[in-house]
């Protein structure tokens, strides 16, 4: 709306003559441009605030030597060279991010779609499943990990418990590198209940004489989705995918509690726990820049970090947005 | 004329921009100035939680309070040395003016940050010779390049808690004094399930379990871990290639790095009842002084006591020392009113009675020559034993580096590998590991 008020006027000043300082098409102009920026200013404050000046201190630091005590000191690339060439926990993190961007958002996607058309195709107690698949989002996170290392605990947990009495050997789950990733990825699926209402209420907002007119071509089950439910979700199916891209690479939360209960020590004051347990499976760069930044007082480089971290998302939803520019249908 | 604008303001913008970013990045700074006979409020933040901690800590505080009546001291217990850091920098008056912290690793950061102010000019003061007061080993931990900027409040000392039933019923007569005599043992004290998985170790070496990080099982063999010019000299020291050989040979006889590891995933948390060598699931076990009081209070089915850990067969007359740790004091540069804080500090460190009284009432080896002597300690022969072991003249503390101890973690996370059998070349990896000690620390350099 404010880009519709403003683009005319001044078009309209550019192909006319200048308007005179006080001639009472300029003070309207001007009264326009203030009411325009009063609208836009808790935005433009908010920005600023939260994004704009994070943003620039962000690059700033990473140009300095900055324990948060003492004066920063300009240090040029060195925390640039630090992070890309010599800190190796660097790559195992953003392996582990990017493992689970990939992992996690797809099946997150896929879980969430399926979930939201079963519900949508079952007449009676629809609101029961409905509630039954919400309510695990609404558990704070913290408590939702606990309840997992709990559940998949590899000696006492009710999950490996079940598994034995079929005569399968349950997995170490959270405290072996090569399942701690997947149980991390099956906190994530039953906690999909966010992505379940988003996907309901777009198969819902599909038109239902679209199904009638395939119905009457005789289309089955899998040619009504690819033909009339699959167009008609794509941009929302996009918008999980960006947005579980964005939240994937802020993981942090889950995988730190995870590896902190499951390691068994017990987590006090003094306990100087590296996060990543076990052997860095579970690291994050979210956690590698609070390690870096908060523990080792290496605010320089954990800005680096979190550039390149901001990089790669930007770049990944850059991308994901090109790639689905042919997939969303126009508006008419 | 827009150019020129444009080439005018970005400057500017940056300008500012810079100016305020730097401006927003000095925290405040404290005083000294202050009379510490005048009424004054002190913030004094620490780790202890469990109950009887807090009480004893509580006790401590109400005497102080006593003998210094002009002095109000406002106790906040459970905060971690990160909550610490952050009050810290960002200052202001909800900030502490007396903080702990439990791990020793930070020492060297705070020192050499100046987060914590430096002591030396209030012990000056208050005619305090330390070096006569502190031991050695605990001075050195609370110091960093000539900067005392902690005092020891209590230490701990690591020793080796052993199942005297599982020693008995394997016709083991004394627990081991060298290397060689542990592997011995702790294939004797190793059981097995049918399915051939462990049901017990004798003693597991991996360092991912509770307390074993390992710096604390390396002391055992000396090591040191910079040369005299700050580098690293891990690969250097022969003492580390042994160290990794013997930990590797102590897993392997007892069926190796994966049998271990499946044993270990099935304990419980370290300080539940599921504990490992409380399950009678570890025959020996790594742990400090404190764990005595929990081997009481759980009951523990099985009769137990401490000895010092093994040392290297080739430094057999080492016998007796182990690793030290311990909570360090500290007052913080934001302060103001470090005289006051002083006097707190110096009555809970320096004070025989205060430190006495609290080491008896946690179980924590005392941190001062007299107190370390003193005939009101607890005469508990477990607890007696880790005195023993923090008086000993090879035990030994990490020496602090400027960086919260990056060094240790990095050290750590090799040591995973090799155990983990994902490190081939040991000595190649060893160079590689001093490398990147030494490119941590030039990074922390200002």
């Amino acid at each position: 709306m404010a880009l519709s008020l403003s683009t005319p006027a001044k078009s309209a000043g550019r192909a006319t003559d200048p308007a005179p300082r006080d001639s009472p098409l300029r003070r309207k102009r001007n009264r326009e441009r203030l009411r325009n920026l009063g609208f836009l200013s808790p935005w433009i404050v908010g920005f600023s605030v939260f994004f704009g000046y994070p943003l620039i201190a962000t690059v700033y630091f990473s140009f300095m030597h900055y324990n948060q005590i003492k004066a920063p000191t300009f240090v040029g690339l060195r925390n640039w060279r630090y992070v890309l060439e010599q800190m190796p926990l660097f790559g195992p993190a953003l392996w582990n991010t990017l493992w689970l961007v990939v992992v996690m958002v797809a099946l997150r996607v896929v879980f969430g779609l399926g979930i939201g058309l079963l519900i949508t195709k079952i007449k009676t107690g629809a609101g029961l499943f409905r509630t039954a698949f919400y309510i695990p989002y609404l558990a704070p996170p913290v408590a939702a990990t606990v309840a997992f290392v709990f559940l998949l605990n590899p000696s006492t947990g009710p999950v490996n418990e079940m598994l034995s009495w079929v005569g399968l050997h349950g997995p170490n789950w959270f405290n072996d590198p090569d399942w701690s990733k997947p149980s991390l990825v099956l906190l994530s699926l039953w906690g999909i209940g966010d992505l379940m209402v988003i996907f309901m209420a777009s198969l819902l907002d599909v038109p239902k004489e679209q199904y009638e007119a395939a119905d009457l071509d005789g289309a089955g089950a899998w040619a009504k989705f690819r033909y009339v439910t699959w167009p008609a979700i794509t941009p929302i199916v996009l918008f999980a995918v960006v947005t579980g891209v964005v939240q994937t690479m802020q993981y942090y939360t889950q995988a730190l509690v995870a590896g902190k209960l499951a390691s068994g020590v017990s987590i006090g004051p003094g306990t100087v726990i590296q996060p990543g347990y076990p052997d860095h499976s579970t690291l994050t760069v979210p956690q590698l820049v609070y390690s870096l930044g908060f523990q080792n007082f290496n605010t320089g480089a954990a800005c680096v970090l979190s550039l390149v971290l901001f990089a790669i998302a930007m770049a990944v939803t850059l991308l994901l947005m090109r790639k689905s520019v042919g997939l969303i249908p126009a508006e008419d | 004329m827009a150019p020129r604008r444009f080439r005018t303001r970005v400057p500017l913008a940056l300008g500012a921009a810079a100016l305020l970013l730097s401006g927003c990045a000095n925290p405040s700074t404290g005083s000294n100035t202050d009379d510490p006979t005048k009424p004054v409020t002190l913030k004094f933040w620490h780790g202890w939680s469990a109950p009887g901690e807090v009480e004893a800590i509580n006790e401590n505080i109400a005497r102080f309070e006593k003998l210094h009546p002009n002095i109000d001291v406002v106790s906040t217990g459970n905060v971690s040395d990160e909550t610490i850091n952050q009050a810290l920098r960002a200052g202001g008056g909800d900030a502490p003016d007396v903080v702990t912290s439990f791990t020793t690793n930070n020492v060297g950061q705070y020192c050499s940050s100046g987060m914590w102010v430096d002591l030396d000019p209030f012990m000056e003061k208050s005619g305090i010779d330390k070096e006569k007061v502190f031991p050695k080993t605990l001075l050195d931990y609370t110091r960093y390049e000539g900067v005392q900027c902690a005092t020891p409040l209590l230490a701990d000392a690591f020793g080796m808690y052993y199942n005297k039933d599982a020693f008995e019923a394997a016709g083991i007569a004394r627990p081991p004094r060298t290397m060689s005599e542990m592997k011995a043992d702790a294939v004797k004290l190793t059981q097995r399930n049918k399915d051939g998985s462990l049901k017990r170790a004798g003693f597991m070496p991996n360092f991912q379990l509770y307390q074993n990080s390992p710096d604390r099982m390396f002391a055992q063999w000396g090591p040191e871990y910079f040369d005299d010019e700050g580098r690293a000299k891990l690969a250097d020291e022969p003492k580390t290639e042994d160290f990794f050989t013997t930990m590797r040979d102590l897993s392997d006889a007892q069926g190796g790095y994966a049998a271990m590891e499946g044993l270990r995933a099935r304990f419980g948390d370290e300080m539940s009842s599921q504990n490992g060598f409380l399950t009678g699931k570890l025959a020996m076990h790594l742990d400090g002084e404190w764990r005595g009081l929990m081997l009481d209070e759980a009951k523990a089915d099985f009769d137990w006591a401490v000895a010092p850990l093994p040392v290297p067969d080739d430094q057999a007359d080492t016998y007796g020392r182990g690793y030290l740790t311990g909570t360090v004091a500290g007052i913080a540069h934001s302060s103001m009113h470090q005289n006051a804080a002083w006097e707190l500090v110096k009555y809970l460190t320096v004070d025989t009675e205060p430190v006495v009284r609290f080491a008896n009432a946690i179980h924590n080896v005392p941190s001062t020559f007299e107190a370390l002597k003193s005939p009101d300690l607890d005469a508990d022969p477990a607890f007696r034993a880790f005195i023993e072991i923090a008086r000993n003249p090879h035990s030994q503390a990490v020496p602090p580096s400027n960086n919260g101890g990056q060094y240790i973690n990095s050290f750590g996370d090799f040591s995973q590998s090799v155990e983990a059998g994902r490190t081939k070349d040991l000595h190649r990896a060893l160079k590689d590991l001093d490398d990147q000690i030494d490119a941590d620390n030039v990074q922390s350099e200002n």
